[in-house]
């Protein structure tokens, strides 16, 4: 692996900060540390935006409104007008988190904080990470479809004709990888990239990157909890 | 580690981002080029296009991100080296 000559860039992939639960289980901390951050930034929101509710609203409430209104368009988008309300929490949540996790990520200088083995990133540069959001996704479209339709849900392997049985049950394991390798590989290529800019030029050259990661890392954010959706949607249809 | 293995581990790791990145550049362009039309013939219908447009192009970009994913197993996380 190549390491850089200026402390201030080091591409520093596949190295993890473990904690030792036991002799076979350790996890990777830098990844909890920030996404521990992250949580707490969102519940502080919320619970900022919820301190005094008035009918008209001010400050941080009519932020929050906002937010909670941009969530239920996604979710209103895919799953029709009728049957959105009781995904909104999941799919908030899944938003909030990730786009949290990614802006975390690109905005706050983590570098100053010393690790003593890698550096604290956005904890979505984990496949750990988008792999559990992802089977949890994949856990909550089969709980709708079930919900729905009760076994009957599984007859839609069998929908067009009973030939497509197998690519059919492929779909179940494709939509969990495609899923965790979109947000993992996005995520990762910016950070990559703006680390070997900066290896090479630290100056100005790699601003505009940065300012497309931003970009693109919200997007992502957007896409997942959209492809969560339209999963849902595709089950209780 | 075998340096016939990293050899071809690096450029076959060129090779997945190289050749992942076709694909998904001409539908990029094509999407991208179909959207400006179409904001062209309906100046009003310009911010349905655009989050149509982000999307798909998302998706698109998805594809060349899976050669990337193979790149950089190949080059970080090795698994023919032992």
């Amino acid at each position: 692996m190549y390491t850089g000559t200026l402390s201030l860039s080091d591409v520093e992939v596949g190295k993890h900060f473990y904690w030792y639960l036991s002799e076979k289980l350790s996890l990777h901390g830098q990844v909890l540390i920030v996404s521990w951050f992250v949580l707490l930034l969102i519940l502080s929101f919320s619970i900022l935006g919820t301190q005094k509710i008035e009918k008209i609203p001010q400050g941080w409430q009519n932020f929050m409104e906002l937010v909670v209104e941009f969530i239920e368009d996604i979710a209103k988008n895919q799953l029709g007008p009728t049957a959105y309300k009781p995904w909104i929490p999941f799919i908030g949540t899944l938003f909030l988190f990730i786009f949290g996790s990614n802006w975390a990520g690109a905005l706050i200088p983590w570098k100053i904080i010393q690790l003593p083995v890698c550096e604290l990133a956005a904890p979505t540069n984990d496949n750990n990470t988008t792999v559990a959001l992802s089977l949890l996704v994949s856990l909550t479209y089969f709980y709708a479809g079930i919900k729905k339709k009760g076994l009957g849900y599984f007859k839609r392997y069998l929908q067009p004709t009973p030939v497509l049985l197998p690519i059919n049950i492929l779909e179940d394991f494709t939509k969990p990888l495609s899923l965790s390798f979109r947000l993992f590989g996005n995520i990762l290529a910016d950070e990559l990239t703006v680390s070997v800019l900066t290896m090479l030029v630290p100056l100005i050259i790699p601003l505009p990157i940065m300012i497309l990661g931003v970009f693109a890392s919200s997007i992502q954010a957007l896409i997942f909890s959209t492809l969560a959706a339209a999963y849902i949607a595709e089950a209780i249809e | 580690m075998d340096a016939i293995i990293s050899a071809a581990s690096v450029v076959s790791a060129g090779l997945a981002v190289g050749l992942a990145s076709i694909g998904p550049g001409i539908g990029q362009g094509n999407a991208a080029g179909q959207a400006v039309e179409g904001i062209a013939r309906q100046p009003e219908a310009e911010n349905k296009i655009r989050g149509t447009l982000l999307l798909s192009l998302a998706f698109m970009e998805a594809l060349t991100i899976y050669g990337l994913v193979v790149a950089l197993s190949l080059l970080f996380a090795n698994p023919f080296t032992g």
